[in-house]
């Protein structure tokens, strides 16, 4: 398998936020975390554009580079995950992140920030999967039961597409080809621009 | 013998005075398909019966069948193949 990733076709997506009422609904995020929201550009102007933005789950990760606690880790399946018990709530990670998807609560009379609060693409966190400590944390664990995650699969446009990219991308090539417009993918080389084996090269002779 | 000891001790103050001077990788590599970071149960370790309204199937331990169940769960994404 290869790695998971999120997709947003900006052709589809109707600014229904079906995908971040999904995602609070799974994972019960409390007020004021947003790990997920739908941004409009050109607002109100013919011709605008929305697309549902949460942590793409990134091949390099700059979260993961300047933790100054390392609390962030990745699994087999590629997803950018991270332990609450050795965050302090710095805020590092948000200035990093080139989609804003770090979050954090805000509690206690003066306002203070407690741990960082992410998408975690449906896949829990260190804890043990699908146990009351992990949801009570981290929320859903989805993976771990076969499914994937809640804002992708409630998408009523299938706008967002989330999953193994060969998967994906295979499934949004197939749609651009049909209407014949809308091949950019927002956020896609920011996220996932560059290659997990520089050194590869495509197989030479005939096609695959 | 003498000199020898004051060499030896002149070594040994110098090694600890540069110990700190050591560089080492901060920046985390993620190489492909190699887990990386905190301990973490594996999604295809748990049993799926054990999941509320789950399509997916696969033994525990199986990681094969995992991703081959979510292979097919992705697809209910593209429409195509729904419609036709």
């Amino acid at each position: 398998m290869a790695r998971m990733k999120f997709l947003c076709d900006a052709e589809r997506c109707i600014e229904c936020n079906g995908c971040v009422t999904a995602c609070k609904q799974e994972n019960e995020v409390p007020w004021g975390v947003n790990r997920r929201r739908v941004v409009t550009i050109n607002d109100g102007v013919p011709g605008e554009r929305s697309i549902s933005v949460a942590c793409m789950h990134c091949s390099d990760a700059p979260c993961m580079a300047v933790c100054p606690v390392d609390c962030f880790y990745r699994t087999e399946e590629g997803v950018v995950l991270h332990d609450k018990d050795l965050c302090i709530g710095c805020g590092y990670c948000f200035y990093a992140c080139p989609f804003g998807a770090p979050q954090f609560p805000q509690a206690g009379a003066f306002g203070l920030r407690g741990k960082m609060d992410k998408c975690t693409f449906c896949a829990g966190g260190p804890e043990k999967d699908n146990s009351p400590e992990e949801y009570a944390k981290y929320g859903s664990n989805r993976l771990a039961q076969g499914k994937l995650p809640a804002c992708a699969e409630m998408c009523s446009t299938k706008a967002l597409l989330g999953g193994d990219s060969d998967i994906i991308s295979g499934i949004y090539r197939e749609r651009v080809l049909k209407r014949g417009k809308g091949s950019e993918v927002w956020g896609w080389g920011t996220a996932y621009g560059k290659p997990d084996n520089p050194q590869a090269r495509p197989p030479q002779g005939a096609k695959s | 013998m003498k000199t020898l000891l004051g060499l030896l001790f002149a070594a040994l103050v110098t090694a600890g005075l540069v110990s700190g001077c050591g560089e080492r990788e901060q920046v985390v590599v993620y190489k492909q398909g190699k887990y990386q970071g905190k301990p973490d149960t594996k999604p295809w370790d748990d049993d799926p019966a054990s999941a509320l309204y789950t399509t997916s199937k696969w033994t525990p331990g199986d990681k094969k069948g995992w991703e081959a169940a979510l292979t097919a769960r992705n697809q209910s994404q593209n429409e195509y193949t729904r419609a036709e």
